[in-house]
């Protein structure tokens, strides 16, 4: 249906736009700078911070452009006398109910309140200090955030996440007037509330109200400490880092980025995506088992096979849906294989006391903080990964080792890692573990190469919510025989916003595979990655992903030539005695 | 301007058959657009404060086309200073009721909801009673209409009729994003008519003495009569129904207690009137409207105290959703405390006074928009009082 059209004008310029769009939208198309701040593009319309107000011939009180739909004829100006004082005096307020220790902040220069502040000149504290002292002891009891009121602007981005965008419920609005605050249930530590760690409302605050639980400083520690400190970045990091340190990515990033890790004291970098796809071809040989088990004797295994890589997920299910905890795959996460396979297989090979190694995943997720926490994700006694730090973590250190990125040579990762595949890179997509898994499978099933469609399988790309694909298998190899003509389907739940929609409509149709990641994008929008984040910034990064698996020449996971070393010297076949030791977090349900 | 005696009206109590819905019975037999008409032709503006036509609004709920449509009573009444609806409620609920269904007739609406101050519960069982009779009524007329109460959350806000909506829908009262207003997009998204209890009861007296009888009462501008309650200084306290259009002179002539020094109209985001004002000042929608709270101050209020008490009300009060409201209204109690100390130059008050008015203009709802209402009348007015 063709929308209306509707023309206005705003500070005198004429402007068209669609019916349904707001003021802010119209300023927007002619390039006029209108602030926000309770404003995000993912989120639901709240015009509540009002600093976005603007004067509209004819109506007496100001308008907030965020709020007000377009209308024809509409005269707007958004910097009269009368806007600018109120909005000053909004900024004025913030700042008086704000712990504006902007230089002992973490977010000092990426402040959506500091930049107002700068833009309307705030000088001297004109209001009373509103900042309650029991409000700066911030709450730091979660293995991943870390929520201070005294840098809330109650514009409630985070309630909207938590809420709407994750189906969360975390936070919400308590009491009102000057006792109004965001709070958690009961006002209980964030330890003993539920929460999933995803880190979505710290990428969406304006202020330093939420920010991850950092490890940064345990990690420079480290290095002076003569252990042998073995760092992995992923796919996400890297394609991301960038916006935070002021360069683009290309095709030399990766192997710079190794470099600085080096020079900054780490004895090891290795290659994430070599641990990624371990974990495929590990998740591959689970599925088949299961397949299996199931046609043998139905009801023995439980079906479909649920992902269980983002970690955020995996605390959502156990809360929202524990009945699916017999679907959810036993494998552990690739950061933790990372881990795991550290301080077993790589600690053989270069003869080192895996108690002596440290090992420090560099994760575009806060979940992974809290994942790596848990005492399940262990090898050998010993913690799988010991530090795991955020993308915006890594750029700091970065920067105060005082390293600039794009003047430095390349380095290899180390040798044992040094190859990974095109699929690796895309599980940190939305949809990529379900295409990698099926670039593995397919080939394990049916001896033959893969078709062009299925190097890209479009339904599963991109930001549905809810993403499906159905696959036929003919001329099936003889182990395989059982799936001869038989059609599996895949489904990909595109953040835990989807998964009641999803789980919720599951007993009508038969899966075989779901991925859920807890994020919307998967991790290249995750909650430690560089703010900000909206859905526009998650597209352009996965596009980096995307043709990182284009110009690879290793398509699948079990291609990778270093991984078929790792099977042949140390982990024997998938799901050997040794795998189900090292990579899974349980005794695998299906044996 | 010389001086009148009031005249008492008595509309609203009066007349009042507890054993029939006569009016209702006769309205319904009309034709909408001419009960609309008679409505808009009486002049009838909302007795919320608000004072928006009410025949208008019920002419544009009825255009607007939906699947169904809702008629909300405002009985939320925390204005300081008014129980009005409360009495309308206890002693003439019938007529209430009438106007509701009337409403409902004229819009296209199913199901009415009487949103019920919390502190007025303890009326529940009487309104229940009074609705099943009702019922039973609008069952005898064919007419398909129930209403239900909802004991209202508690706060000043939920008064706010967007809040309100959110309220009934399950969520904590925060105004909406307007527009689009409730007649268009209000309860469940569904074109809802929000009114006053008194405007309700006032519909039914129209339709039951006619909009010209109706509107040869009080000016041109504010037609009819309306309750005021009386609080503070004065020997009549209690509700009074009286025409609109009164000067405030005539006002504290009748009331005042010979010692009046200033009236505040409207309660807490109403405007304080000092004495020499009282003969310039007109009651109703030509000069200071009201929703029927009337606070008479004599010599011996401090007004500081009296601007620190609705200051204090409102950084309670304010849901605390925008920031000019939430954090405006702290700085202003805090800021006439400090300059009263003399923590802060005189000056300070200048500052504050800017702040009144970009809360006025920014703010989210009207509870914001009026603090500056009170605080600048008050101060124009009793700076001495105010500053030491
Ligand atoms: C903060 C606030 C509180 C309000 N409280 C009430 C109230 O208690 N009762 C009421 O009738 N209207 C109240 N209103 C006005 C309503 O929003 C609305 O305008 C009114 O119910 C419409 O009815 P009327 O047109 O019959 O006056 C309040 C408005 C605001 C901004
Ligand atoms: S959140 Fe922003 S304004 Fe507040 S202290 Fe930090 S940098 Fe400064």
């Amino acid at each position: 249906m063709e929308k209306y059209q509707v023309s206005l004008t705003i500070n005198n310029i004429p402007v068209t736009v669609e019916e349904g769009s707001t003021v802010l939208d119209a300023a927007r198309k002619v390039n006029l700078h209108i602030p926000t701040l309770c404003n995000h593009p993912d989120l639901k319309v709240a015009g509540n911070c009002r600093v976005c107000v603007v004067e509209i011939k004819g109506q007496k009180e100001l308008s907030a452009a965020c709020a007000t739909p377009a209308t024809e004829d509409m005269e707007v100006f958004t910097n009269s006398r009368r806007v600018r004082t109120a909005r000053k005096n909004i900024v004025e307020l913030l700042l008086s109910e704000h712990n504006a220790d902007c230089t002992k902040c973490y977010r000092n220069g990426n402040c959506e309140l500091q930049w107002l502040a700068s833009e309307y000149r705030i000088g001297d504290h004109v209001f009373h200090d509103l900042v309650k002292e029991q409000e700066k002891i911030p709450d730091t009891s979660s293995w991943s955030l870390i929520k201070d009121d005294s840098k809330c602007i109650r514009c409630q981005r985070c309630v909207r996440t938590c809420n709407d965008l994750q189906d969360v419920g975390t936070f919400s609005v308590i009491k009102k007037g000057k006792r109004q605050k965001v709070s958690t249930f009961l006002s209980k530590p964030l330890k003993e509330v539920f929460c999933i760690d995803c880190g979505q409302c710290i990428v969406r605050c304006p202020t330093a109200a939420l920010s991850e639980k950092a490890n940064y400083e345990e990690v420079w520690d480290v290095l002076e400490t003569g252990k042998h400190v073995v760092i992995s970045t992923t796919p996400a990091v890297r394609a991301a880092i960038g916006e935070e340190l002021g360069f683009e990515y290309n095709k030399h990033s990766d192997l710079k980025i190794v470099t600085a890790l080096k020079l900054m004291g780490f004895n090891s970098v290795v290659d994430y995506g070599f641990f990624t796809d371990i974990y495929i071809v590990e998740l591959c040989t689970e599925f088949l088992l299961r397949m299996k088990q199931a046609q043998a004797n139905e009801g023995s295994a439980k079906m479909p096979l649920i992902s269980s890589g983002s970690p955020g997920w995996v605390k959502y299910a156990a809360e929202k849906h524990p009945e699916l905890a017999g679907n959810l795959s036993d494998c552990k996460s690739p950061h933790q294989i990372f881990g795991a396979v550290v301080k077993s297989f790589y600690a053989d090979k270069k003869a080192l006391d895996p108690k002596k190694i440290i090992t420090v995943s560099v994760s575009p997720c806060t979940a992974a903080k809290a994942e790596s926490a848990n005492p399940k994700m262990e090898v050998n006694g010993l913690k799988d990964v010991d530090f795991t730090i955020t993308t915006r973590e890594l750029a700091r250190m970065i920067r105060q080792s005082g390293i600039d990125i794009e003047r430095l040579p390349e380095t290899d990762y180390d040798n044992l890692t040094q190859i990974h595949s095109g699929a690796s890179v895309l599980t940190e997509l939305s949809g990529g573990t379900t295409e990698a898994l099926i670039r593995t499978l397919y080939e394990l099933i049916t001896g033959n190469e893969l078709t062009p469609e299925l190097l890209k399988i479009m339904p599963l790309r991109g930001q549905n919510g809810i993403k499906e694909t159905v696959m036929k298998f003919t001329d099936v190899r003889a182990d395989w025989d059982f799936l001869e003509g038989k059609e599996l389907r895949f489904a990909v739940v595109n953040g835990t916003g989807n998964a009641a929609k999803f789980f919720g409509t599951l007993p009508e149709k038969e899966y075989h595979f779901v991925e859920v990641m807890a994020c919307a994008g998967g991790c290249i929008g995750g909650g430690g990655q560089p703010i900000p984040v909206s859905a526009e910034l998650v597209k352009a990064r996965s596009s980096i992903l995307y043709s990182l698996d284009e110009i690879n020449g290793v398509k699948k996971s079990h291609d990778n030539s270093a991984l078929q070393d790792i099977f042949r010297e140390f982990l024997k076949q998938p799901g050997s005695e040794k795998a189900k030791e090292i990579l899974y977090k349980e005794v695998p349900k299906v044996n | 301007m010389e001086s009148h005696e009031l005249k008492r009206i008595d509309l609203i109590f009066s007349n009042y058959t507890t054993s029939k819905y006569k009016v209702l019975e006769r309205t319904l037999q009309r034709d909408p657009d001419e009960i609309i008409n008679e409505l808009m032709d009486s002049g009838l503006k909302g007795r919320g404060n608000a004072g928006f036509p009410t025949g208008l609004k019920w002419k544009f709920a009825r255009r607007n086309e939906a699947e169904t449509h809702y008629v909300i009573c405002n009985a939320n009444e925390s204005e300081t200073g008014t129980f009005k609806d409360r009495e309308i409620l206890e002693r003439v609920p019938r007529k209430v009721l009438s106007g509701m269904a009337i409403c409902a007739y004229c819009t296209g609406a199913r199901k009415g909801i009487i949103y019920l101050r919390q502190e007025y519960a303890y009326m529940m069982e009487h309104l229940q009673n009074e609705l099943n009779i009702f019922h039973q009524h609008v069952k005898e007329f064919n007419f398909d209409f129930t209403v239900e109460i909802f004991l209202g959350s508690g706060s000043y806000v939920s008064g706010e009729e967007s809040a309100m909506l959110d309220s009934i829908e399950g969520y904590r009262a925060e105004p909406r994003n307007k527009p689009p207003y409730p007649i268009t997009k209000g309860l469940f998204d569904m074109p809802t008519v929000v009114n006053n209890v008194e405007t309700f009861a006032t519909a039914q007296v129209i339709f039951r003495i006619g909009a010209e009888e109706y509107s040869k009462l009080g000016t041109p501008l504010s037609p009819g009569s309306k309750l005021f309650t009386l609080s503070g200084d004065t020997p009549k306290p209690g509700i009074h129904e009286l025409e609109l259009g009164m000067t405030l002179q005539d006002f504290v002539k009748e009331f005042g207690d010979n010692n009046t020094k200033a009236v505040q109209v409207g309660g807490a985001s109403g405007y304080c009137i000092p004495q020499k004002l009282f003969a310039e000042t007109v009651i109703g929608f030509e000069g200071i409207p009201t929703g029927g709270s009337m606070i008479l101050f004599n010599n011996s209020r401090s007004m500081y105290k009296v601007l620190h008490e609705y200051l204090r009300f409102f950084t309670e009060e304010s849901c605390g959703l925008c920031t000019p409201c939430r954090i405006g209204t702290q700085q202003l109690l805090k800021g006439v405390e400090a300059v009263k100390k003399g923590e802060r130059p005189v000056s300070y008050i200048d500052v504050l006074i800017k702040l009144a008015l970009s809360m006025k203009s920014s703010a989210k709802c009207g509870l914001g928009q009026s603090v500056a209402n009170p605080f600048i009348s008050i101060i124009d007015n009793f700076k001495e009082e105010i500053l030491y």
